[in-house]
């Protein structure tokens, strides 16, 4: 076994070959080598809090899933009267209140430093679809609390809801279709996107300042995107000599 | 004893009763979801103005 390992040229069968897993496997690799898919190290404009937020709303996310998955094991009998069922249902409440309080920030920021810019385009619309996917998955929760205040929402969203048509098909007063829709569907749309934004932001690196950008851009006017190794190794004393 | 662990557990706020809510012309807003909108704009300043820590092995 092992010489025929060692007779085997192993290079040119990464080349090419290999069918359409081999095909994925080297576009996903040069698309994403392992380096810029866990890196180590950051520039050093992103030592700033007001990048934090992005992690934040994964770590907050988290653990709305989390506590959404023990809901869904243990049922509503349990969080309507056990005390502990009552602490997870408020975790899961408070988590996604900290989840959407620290999205919004991290769009502020993003917003603000044109995070668009670079080829990054399809990372600003991955973040805004699953923000606007996020408010359906929130809205839907609040419909799920089997209350007053979710009978009063309910009924409120339901005249908007068929003043545009849609009413037919996503029913606010239907609970079992709101609840497959908040805790199967719109969930999965929105991990999905989440992770696909994530992947391209490693790809295409964090978004540099708008003025460090203007300067790179300069020095190299014909590069269409930033390069990311002449981000990486920006140091602190020439940045700060240039703000 | 209960009543003790009940203003242990009672709410800065009084939330038995109607909501605050502040209207002007055809905008309205609850008064608790403008202090959240006012705390995430201070922390948003915040983030922007506070300094960093910075780690040794930082590039």
């Amino acid at each position: 076994m092992s010489e025929q390992v060692g007779t085997t040229p192993v290079a040119p069968a990464e080349a090419e070959g290999g069918g359409w897993t081999g095909a994925v496997r080297r576009r996903a690799v040069r698309a994403l080598p392992p380096d810029k898919l866990l890196p180590d190290t950051q520039p050093a404009y992103v030592a700033s809090w007001i990048y934090v937020f992005g992690v934040l709303t994964l770590a907050a996310f988290i653990v709305v899933l989390a506590s959404g998955c023990v809901l869904a094991v243990k049922g509503p009998a349990w969080w309507h009267t056990s005390g502990f069922g009552h602490y997870v249902n408020s975790m899961h409440l408070w988590s996604v209140e900290l989840f959407m309080a620290f999205m919004v920030i991290h769009l502020w920021g993003k917003f603000f430093m044109a995070a668009w810019r670079g080829r990054r385009a399809l990372t600003w619309i991955t973040g805004s679809v699953a923000f606007l996917g996020s408010v359906g998955t929130a809205f839907t929760g609040y419909l799920a609390q089997q209350n007053f205040d979710s009978q009063w929402i309910a009924t409120q969203a339901k005249d908007g809801l068929n003043s545009v048509g849609i009413g037919a098909y996503f029913n606010v007063l239907d609970f079992g279709q709101m609840l497959m829709w908040h805790i199967v569907l719109l969930p999965a749309v929105v991990g999905i996107l989440v992770v696909w934004h994530i992947l391209l932001v490693r790809r295409r690196g964090v978004v540099p300042p708008i003025a460090l950008s203007d300067r790179l851009d300069e020095a190299a006017p014909s590069t269409e995107s930033v390069p990311e190794p002449v981000l990486s190794t920006v140091p602190d004393a020439e940045r700060e000599a240039g703000s | 004893m209960v009543n003790n662990f009940a203003a242990l557990g009672a709410a800065p706020v009084d939330l038995n009763g109607p909501g605050h809510y502040l209207n002007w012309g055809v905008i309205q807003i609850s008064v608790a979801n403008l202090v959240v909108v006012g705390i995430m704009l201070l922390v948003f300043v915040l983030a922007i103005l506070l300094r960093f820590p910075r780690g040794r092995d930082r590039k």
